[in-house]
This record gives structure tokens, C-alpha cells and sequence, in this order.
């Protein structure tokens, strides 16, 4: 009430707050519920770019795209290369913030180190991991050849490709992990870690099993959310080194939309496998949404 | 006993993590390696792990005059700095109201906002790139910046930001007479400036890293901003050259990890203080 009258008493119109959100709320609109709203019309259509006039077709466009075996491969191997990088994205960052926390000294250095890949432009450094893994002048095949092994390019492999990407998408997430892990370690109690020493859990594996990991399962819940989503938006890699390839064992689901929309112009198909990215992402953030706020009530 | 076994643990901790470290790093050690190398020893049977000659920065120039990199990276400056500004601009005002008017009807613009956390900006590229074409703006530098003016993550924390602001200081602020841009600009701006500085640093890497939307808007070298500029170094003489290829490559991701490392705790901290929000 104070508030409202001082504003009248100083002549600043009511509307003020309405005119400080005007940009916004108008960017909003115009740029994240049209575009939504412009794909999930456009996926029930028959139209594609260039096209006239666009007739309503129902699910026909859906039909179409669930039939399509390039569809087909690029939903199996986003599964694929998410299942790959989730579990051990997280275990990796588990394992660097437990070491990372115990530390009396380098803590801030080791944390930078493993979130520098997160920060490394991915398109640049998949040329650095191509460079890495290249039979010809990478450093694992001169190590593995020094061994006395007989490395195969593995990006050009269909079999390994797509492990090999996920390999390069776990270096540049377990950075998040980390940070998430080491910030959940910081908030456990110090009572916790006396009360476990009083009943006799001494030692560091004691400790990790009965009191770090149990205070931790909500962060892990998190975290794998998180990566999931941030997994399933895989793109530059794939974009960069395979294009889809070899024999489409790399290709996913963004770089599928990106194929059918921007090279074969097949907008309606391209809207439709947007619509249910949308709808897988969105499934993820609303489990997000539901860990962050059981861990907001404790 | 006891302080020697700890002690012993604190060698194997840091043998570990110093290990996993310099694994981190092996893709970007390996690139500047390569970025340092001369011609002859790339494809060299002979295998060198330091050059058989030094040849300095001359991989790094070559990419320089082999490809527009110096464009690319003047492009991704100019598109992030214009995106970050609109962003500032437009997401401050729209947070202060959100975290402390009562006015009615804000919860729409809320709701708004919480819809555009949850979609990827990578789903919306289709649609906006059949705006951008129904406007004539492909090729273009507001084709580039103009479709993420909005951050709606920057609303959400600049908003949680704002709400940690005791009231009672924006009242004695209003007593004494100052009016609500100066309250805004000279009290609240400084006071949540960590938040800023958080969502600065995350545009920053988003949009300098981006590869997926200048792929879809750009079709010249002309507007090319880094991320895509790496993609043209394969139809380019570059391409084939691995030392100034991953010249290229480094000099492109430098400027970010430049950032980044001299940033790095308070960065991360705030990182970290957000995604637990």
C-alpha cells in the first residue's frame, strides 16, 4: 500500500511496471510461443517451404515420420548415445568431486581443469578430437600402435562411431556433474560425518556408503536430468566430424531435424520430429522441475 | 599414524586427479602440439613428439591469411556482444517487476517465461528460421542476433537475483526521493551484479559456441560467425592442412577459455548457486 501511494505521490505513472516488462513479454511472444506455436501447426500440415498454401493433414506428417527409417535410426541412436554418456557422465563427476572435495589444497584449479571442456567451443575441439583419434597423426592410435595393437579409425567405423561421439559428449558434460556434486558435498552436515564416526563408520568408503552418497541421491536425480537433456541436444560433433555417418550409425535426432528442414526441405516431417523432441525434452525439465522442488521442501 | 595415512591418501588423491587432469587436456595439448608442427613432420613416418623444426607461429598465421578466420572471429564478437546487450536490456527491467511488483497480470508474462526455460533453442530454430526468411533477413547480422534477445534462463536468475534484495532498502531508496530507473540502476544493478556477471559469462558461451543456428541462417563466409567458420575450414585449403587447421581451431576457443580462466571461481560459483536453483 506505502508503496503504491509513494509511487502516485511522486507522479510515476501505475503503469510503470507494465511498460519495464513490454520488451519482454513482446520478445516472448514473439519469439518463443509464434516459433512454438508456428511448429506444431506446420506439423500437422502438408506444407513445406516455398510451398503456397498448406492443407491440415491430422496425423498423416506423424505417420509418415514413424515409418521413415532415417526417423527410425536417428531415435534409436539418440537412445543410444544418451544411454552411453548419462550413466557415465555422472559417474565421472561423482568420482572427480570426491576427490576434488577431500582436497585441503588445488580444489579451485582441478574444478577449473575439469570444466574447461565444457567451456571449449565443441566445434573447434572436434576437430581436436579428430586430430586425437586419426590413424595417421592421432596420439591414442601412436600409443596404441606402440603397444603393439592395430587401432582402427573409429569415427569411420559404424560400430564404434557413435560410441566415440559419446565419448567426446561425456568429456564436455562431466564438468557440470562435478560442479553440481561438489556443491551437494559442501551442504552436507558436519553432525552427519561426527554422528557416522560415533557409530564407528571411520573410513572413507564408511563414510561415502552410510552418509555422503545417501545425502547426495536427490543431487544425482539432478544431474542425470540434467544430463539427459543436455545428451539429447547432441549436434556439433556430429555436425563437424560424421555428418550423420558412417552408414548413419551417428546420426541423431537434432542433426535428423536439421537434414530434413535445411538439405531435403521436408518442413512438415522436420516440424513433426520437432514437436516430439519438444515433447521428450519437455517430460525431462518437468522431472527436473519435480526433483528441484522435493529437494526445495527438505 | 593417522595424519601419515591421510597424508599418504592426499599424494594418491592428487596423483589421481593430476592424472584425469592432464587426460582433460590431452585433446586441446595434443591440438597445440599439432598447431606448432611443420608440414613435413605432420605426415611424417617418423614419429617427432616435438617439432623436428621450430617454425613458431607461422600455423597460426597461415590460418589467418588461409581462411577468414580473422572475419569469423570478429563476427562472433560483434553477433555476442549485441545479443548479450539486448539480453541486459531487455531481461533487467522484466526481472525487477517480475521479483517485486504486485501488479496484476504479471503471472502471464511468468508463465511466458517458465515456457521458454523448458523448450531447447535448438527446437525453435525451424520456425525461426521460416520467420527470418519470411522477413528477408538471412545472411545477415540480425538474423544472427535478433532471434535471442530474449533470454528467458537471464529473466529467471537475473529475477531470483531481485528477490534477494531486501525491500525495505528499495523503500528507504523511494523516501529519499530517487525514482524507480535510479533505484534500478544505482542501488539494484550493483547490488545484484554477481547474477549479471553469471548470466554474461553463460550467453557468452552459448552463443559464441553456437554451430547449430548460424549454420541454418548463414550462407556465406561473409557472416560466419567461429563455430560455423570450422565447419567452411573443410571446403577450405585450410582443411587439408592439419598445423594451421588446428591453429585455426585453437584460436577460435581461446578467446572463451581466456575468459573463463580468468574468471573461473566467481564464475563458477555463481554457475553452481543457479543450477541449484
Amino acid at each position: 500500500m506505502l508503496m503504491a501511494e509513494t509511487r502516485a505521490g511522486q507522479g510515476s505513472p501505475r503503469l510503470a511496471p507494465y511498460l519495464m516488462v513490454a520488451p519482454a513479454a513482446a520478445l516472448l511472444l514473439i519469439l518463443v510461443l509464434a516459433p512454438l506455436a508456428l511448429v506444431v501447426a506446420t506439423a500437422f500440415t502438408d506444407w513445406h517451404l516455398g510451398a503456397g498454401g498448406a492443407a491440415f493433414v491430422g496425423l498423416q506428417t506423424f505417420e509418415a515420420l514413424i515409418a521413415d527409417p532415417d526417423f527410425q535410426a536417428a531415435a534409436w541412436n539418440t537412445v543410444r548415445y544418451v544411454a552411453l554418456v548419462v550413466p557415465v557422465t555422472c559417474l565421472a563427476g561423482l568420482a572427480a568431486a570426491l576427490l576434488i572435495v577431500e582436497c585441503r589444497r588445488g580444489q579451485a584449479f582441478y574444478r577449473m581443469i575439469f570444466f574447461l571442456p565444457s567451456v571449449a567451443t565443441l566445434a573447434a575441439m572436434a576437430v581436436a578430437w579428430q586430430m586425437l583419434l586419426s590413424p595417421s597423426v592421432g596420439a591414442v592410435p601412436q600409443l596404441l600402435r606402440a603397444l603393439g595393437l592395430a587401432p582402427t579409425n573409429w569415427l569411420q567405423d559404424p560400430g564404434t562411431a557413435l560410441p566415440t561421439l559419446a565419448l567426446i559428449g561425456i568429456w564436455s558434460e562431466a564438468g557440470f556433474a562435478m560442479l553440481f556434486f561438489l556443491a551437494g558435498m559442501k551442504t552436507a552436515p558436519r553432525e552427519l560425518y561426527e554422528a557416522a564416526a560415533l557409530d564407528g563408520c571411520g573410513n572413507f568408503l564408511d563414510r561415502l556408503w552410510h552418509v555422503t552418497l545417501p545425502h547426495l541421491a536427490p543431487i544425482t536425480a539432478f544431474v542425470l536430468v540434467f544430463s539427459s537433456i543436455h545428451a539429447l541436444r547432441v549436434f556439433d560433433t556430429v555436425a563437424i566430424i560424421t555428418r550423420g555417418g558412417p552408414e548413419k550409425s551417428t546420426l541423431v535426432a537434432l542433426y535428423f531435424i536439421y537434414q530434413e528442414a535445411f538439405s531435403l526441405f521436408r518442413t512438415n516431417l522436420a516440424a513433426a520430429a520437432t514437436v516430439l523432441f519438444i515433447a521428450v525434452v519437455l517430460l525431462f525439465s518437468l522431472l527436473q522441475l519435480r526433483i528441484a522442488r522435493a529437494q526445495g521442501d527438505r | 599414524m593417522t595424519y601419515r595415512s591421510s597424508s599418504l591418501a592426499s599424494y594418491g588423491r592428487h596423483l589421481v586427479l593430476g592424472f584425469a587432469a592432464l587426460l582433460v587436456l590431452l585433446p586441446l595439448l595434443w591440438a597445440v602440439r599439432i598447431s606448432f608442427l611443420p608440414a613435413e613432420d605432420v605426415f611424417s613416418p617418423q614419429f617427432h613428439f616435438l617439432p623436428s623444426r621450430w617454425i613458431g607461429f607461422e600455423n597460426y598465421l597461415r590460418a589467418l591469411t588461409a581462411s577468414p578466420l580473422a572475419r569469423y572471429l570478429a563476427n562472433g564478437a560483434i553477433v555476442c556482444l549485441a545479443i548479450i546487450v539486448c539480453q541486459l536490456a531487455v531481461a533487467i527491467p522484466c526481472a525487477y517487476v517480475l521479483a517485486k511488483s504486485q501488479a496484476t497480470g504479471l503471472g502471464i508474462v511468468w508463465a511466458a517465461v517458465a515456457v521458454g526455460l523448458v523448450v531447447p533453442p535448438a527446437a525453435l530454430a525451424l520456425p525461426l528460421f521460416v520467420m527470418v526468411a519470411e522477413v528477408g533477413l538471412i545472411d545477415t547480422y540480425a538474423a544472427l542476433i535478433l532471434p535471442w534477445t530474449i533470454s528467458p534462463l537471464g529473466i529467471f536468475l537475473l529475477r531470483q537475483a531481485f528477490r534477494r534484495v531486501p525491500d525495505e532498502m528499495i523503500e528507504a531508496a523511494r523516501l529519499d526521493g530517487l525514482g524507480e530507473a535510479e533505484i534500478l540502476v544505482r542501488i539494484l544493478i550493483p547490488m545484484i551484479a554477481p547474477a549479471i556477471g553469471a548470466l554474461i559469462m553463460i550467453s557468452l558461451i552459448a552463443h559464441w559456441n553456437d554451430l547449430l543456428w548460424p549454420s541454418v541462417v548463414v550462407t556465406s563466409g561473409a557472416k560466419a560467425t567461429p563455430p560455423f567458420g570450422v565447419m567452411l575450414f573443410q571446403v577450405q585449403e585450410i582443411g587439408s592442412d592439419y598445423g594451421p587447421l588446428l591453429a585455426g581451431a585453437i584460436m577460435i576457443a581461446a578467446p572463451l577459455l581466456l575468459v573463463f580462466i580468468l574468471t573461473q571461481r566467481r564464475f563458477l560459483d555463481a554457475l553452481t548457486w543457479t543450477g541449484s536453483k
